[in-house]
């Protein structure tokens, strides 16, 4: 089997009081691939991706990228890495031009290598115009942009994207995702993609990971993931507001209620989509006037539900540990 | 790939340290009005304090000229202390983490901030100096000194705040420390001389305080000419500070670095 | 449905401010530390300037510093509870007053309760530590309610600047332009030595400062020496009334942006 650009062995991280931010994550990445980390905010997302990329050390377990210990071979592994984190990481009195100086400056590129280096990446995110302008006045999307393109600079194979359209407009978000897929498609670039948005995971991601209270609940492809629920759901409005407690009592004849918008019912169909027939035909003949009906296939959101009992959305953990800001922590680990 | 020298590191985080210190106006302009408001309001208020027996000098603002210098550097403290804060606070900190940087670059590239903004106050506050009267004694080499003292305070008290931004990650910590600082530099011999001091607690305060000895020393040079006891422990003083400030914050910077 | 007068909507707001500022340690400790901080710092280190030839003061050097920090209290527990107008408006809260409330001047009312009860509290304070530090107020009872009245007088005017400024700003960044106004005020007055002893520009700015003669009163009734009362009262009613009507040019501001 090919070495694998990102393999996890059982990788735990516990903070003050035993709090177990990752717990015992297990996975493999193949070069080249699109995976995608989803789970809620405070699942444990950060956390991992901080300690694959070197900056917080394992509590347990171990984990290799691009064939280096993250542990004993930090600087191998930092040297083969791009990371785009949870924070933008700009330096707002900064232009975007000299923070691509400095960066390009630090992995060693010198003059004209390190300017056109600057000067392509910048254009190719779409801030060639913006470049002499202090970071500060970017707007979300642009320093995004930036924070992606400072993380390609040493043209690393293997790139971690921390949350990255997290507060972004669908065009910013659009615009990244291309970019993703164009790094993975056509540089056959490795990409590890956390996110909280299934849709993401959905365009993205060749695999997924979902994560839940720092442990990987399911894996797979999404269309496998959800291949696994099988069923789909059915969501249907009545004409009349007041036929909708009726129309709830029949469908869920079919199957067991889900959400639905406030002025509709749903329920996932025991038999599947074949069944869609028999809820026409059984809401005829209690009267009940369809103005709406639709057929929803499985989403990763009703993946994670099989799995955790909880909707993705709105099953957000308590407050994961910022690692970047737990000095205490650190100081543990390294006297550990 | 070839990595960056060391060198070229801490000229890089030097330039960005200086460039964006220089860019926030909000923090270099009281930094060098502040101190000045209160040399023209202390001196002219409390001018009448040279008929005092004893007193070393007959301008009560060519004793306290020495005051601007060392207030400056406390300002140098917020400025370094907030400017390392954010780095950590935006994550900055972990981009840098992320490249080859080597530590001891981060350091030196952060104290170029510091010390650019401790020439440019020392500066300033020599020439206002100059411009309303005060005479240096120990002529030009002493104003030299001045400049050397001032940048070591400043060094001093700038590592202070980037110890206390890189432990607690947090600008508010910071901005908690300046009442300290301030505190330090009142319970001195900033307003009169330690043996001019009545109260016998304040007094031993002020001979314990190092703040004291720096005041003294740059003041000396001001007023009295070459006094190489004075010079000798202010110098120390600051010296001291300075060492053991420098090593707190690379401390500090290897636990908030702590990468693989 | 009743709605709140003026006193219920003061009561209601001051109560809540006097609630939250005794309940946080972040804010208590400010407004105690640096009046007490200056108060022993002059007092000590600056003891000897009673024996400049000319300082006439009967109570003593640490009296006479008593009578600067106790106006320096006043005044910037006015200024900090402009500082809490200014967080309000920034987090929204104010907003929720001012929809709630149909007496909108009840709302700057109740700040000032609040004011005064900050700057009664950290004068106490001072108060105490002075007194078990040797501080003599040689003054009577009447002396001593001319005093404080004169304080609680310079405490609401500076709250009602602060609160004129925090309502036009409406926000924390507003804290520079409250805080530095009131700065030179107290600094350009005979902070460390009498009137008479202060020299060059400084001398030229404490005679046009309305806060010298509050000063110079304050000090007189802590000497049991009343001195100049009917102008400070004057100068500082003035003040007083200069402030009510900023304050309210303030209230009209922000109720056009709610």
């Amino acid at each position: 089997m090919a070495e694998a650009a990102i393999e996890a062995f059982g990788l735990v991280r516990e903070f003050k009081k035993g709090l177990r931010a990752v717990d015992d994550i297990e996975l493999r990445v193949e070069p080249g691939e699109v995976y995608g980390f989803l789970g809620p905010n405070g699942a444990g997302k950060s956390t991992t991706v901080h300690m694959l990329t070197t900056l917080l050390p394992p509590t347990a377990g171990s984990a290799r990228v691009g064939g280096h210990d993250v542990v004993t071979e930090g600087e191998e592994v930092r040297a083969i890495i791009g990371a785009a984190l949870q924070d933008a990481a700009l330096d707002p009195f900064l232009t975007g031009s000299e923070h691509m100086k400095l960066q390009t400056a630090l992995h060693g590129m010198r003059g004209r290598e390190g300017r056109e280096r600057g000067e392509e990446l910048l254009t190719r995110v779409g801030l060639s115009k913006a470049a002499d302008r202090k970071v500060g006045g970017y707007s979300g999307g642009m320093r995004r942009r930036l924070d992606l393109a400072l993380a390609l600079v040493h043209r690393p194979r293997i790139l971690f994207l921390d949350e990255p359209t997290t507060g972004l407009d669908v065009q910013s978000r659009s615009a990244l995702w291309e970019e993703v897929q164009r790094l993975a498609g056509d540089r056959g670039v490795t990409v590890f993609l956390t996110t909280q948005y299934l849709e993401e995971a959905d365009v993205l991601a060749d695999r997924v990971g979902i994560i839940h209270r720092g442990r990987i609940v399911a894996e797979g492809t999404p269309e496998a993931l959800k291949a696994e629920i099988g069923r789909p759901s059915v969501e249907a409005t009545p004409v009349e507001e007041e036929d909708l407690p009726r129309m709830r009592q029949v469908l869920t004849r079919f199957g067991e209620a889900v959400a639905s918008s406030p002025k509709g019912a749903a329920v996932r169909l025991l038999g599947g989509d074949a069944q869609l027939a028999q809820v026409v035909r059984a809401l005829d003949a209690e009267d009940i006037g369809i103005q709406d009906l639709q057929l929803h296939a499985p989403t990763l959101d009703d993946v994670f539900l099989a799995k955790t009992g909880r909707s993705l959305e709105g099953a957000a953990e308590e407050e994961e540990p910022n690692p970047r800001r737990d000095a205490a922590a650190r100081e543990e680990a390294l006297a550990a | 790939m070839s990595r960056s020298t060391v060198a070229l590191q801490v000229g890089m985080l030097a330039r960005r340290s200086v460039v964006r210190t220089l860019r926030q106006p909000a923090m270099v302009i009281p930094a060098l009005t502040f101190p000045l408001l209160l040399l023209a309001i202390n001196s002219s208020g409390l001018d009448s304090a040279t008929r005092l027996p004893g007193f070393p000098s007959d301008s009560y603002f060519e004793f306290a000229l020495a005051i601007a210098f060392v207030q400056g550097a406390l300002f140098s403290a917020n400025s370094a202390g907030t400017n390392v804060s954010n780095d950590v606070e935006t994550g900055f900190l972990n981009r840098l983490s992320l490249t080859p940087l080597r530590r001891v670059a981060l350091l030196l590239g952060q104290l170029a901030g510091i010390l650019a903004l401790g020439l440019i106050q020392a500066v300033t506050f020599l020439g206002v100096g100059l411009v309303f009267g005060a005479g240096i004694k120990a002529g030009v080499g002493g104003a030299l000194v001045i400049v050397a003292m001032s940048l070591l305070i400043s060094l001093a008290f700038g590592c202070i705040g980037a110890f206390v931004a890189l432990r607690t990650g947090s600008g508010e910590a910071v901005q908690g420390t300046f009442p300290l600082f301030f505190a330090a530099l009142f319970l001195s011999s900033m307003s009169l001389p330690r043996n001019l001091i009545e109260s016998d607690w304040f007094r031993t305060i002020a001979d314990w305080n190092p703040v004291s000895y720096m005041l003294e020393g740059i003041r000396s040079l001001v007023i009295t000419g070459w006094d190489g006891e004075a010079l000798a422990l202010g110098f120390a003083c600051a010296g001291t500070l300075a060492l053991l400030a420098l090593a707190a914050t690379a401390s500090a910077l290897r636990t908030r670095m702590a990468r693989t | 449905m009743r709605r709140g007068g003026f006193i219920s909507i003061a009561l209601a707001v001051g109560w809540r401010n006097v609630h939250t500022y005794f309940t946080n340690p972040a804010f208590i400790v400010p407004g105690i530390l640096f009046p007490l901080f200056f108060f022993t710092a002059f007092a000590g280190g600056l003891s000897r300037v009673d024996s400049i030839p000319g300082f006439d003061y009967s109570a003593g050097y640490t009296a006479f510093v008593y009578g600067f920090v106790l106006l320096q209290a006043s005044a910037f527990g006015g200024i900090f509870t402009g500082f809490s107008i200014a967080r309000d408006f920034e987090s929204g809260f104010s907003r929720r007053l001012m929809l709630a409330a149909p007496r909108r001047g009840g709302i700057v009312g109740g700040y000032w309760i609040a004011a005064v009860v900050r700057a009664g509290f950290n004068v106490l304070m001072i108060t105490i530590v002075g007194l078990i530090t040797g501080l003599q107020i040689a003054g009577n009872g009447v002396d001593l309610v001319g005093l404080y009245t004169l304080a609680l007088l310079v405490n609401a005017a500076a709250m009602l600047f602060g609160s004129g400024v925090a309502m036009r700003l409406r926000t924390m960044q507003a804290g520079p332009a409250m805080q530095v106004p009131v700065f030179l005020i107290l600094f350009l007055a005979p902070v460390w030595v009498p009137y008479d002893l202060l020299t060059g520009w400084v001398q030229a700015a404490a005679s046009a400062n309305p806060l010298t003669l509050a000063l110079e009163a304050g000090r007189g009734f802590i000497a049991g020496d009343p001195t100049k009362v009917l102008p400070a009262f004057a100068v500082v009613a003035g003040l007083l009334t200069l402030s009510v009507l900023w304050a309210r040019g303030g209230l009209r501001s922000a109720e056009r942006a709610v």
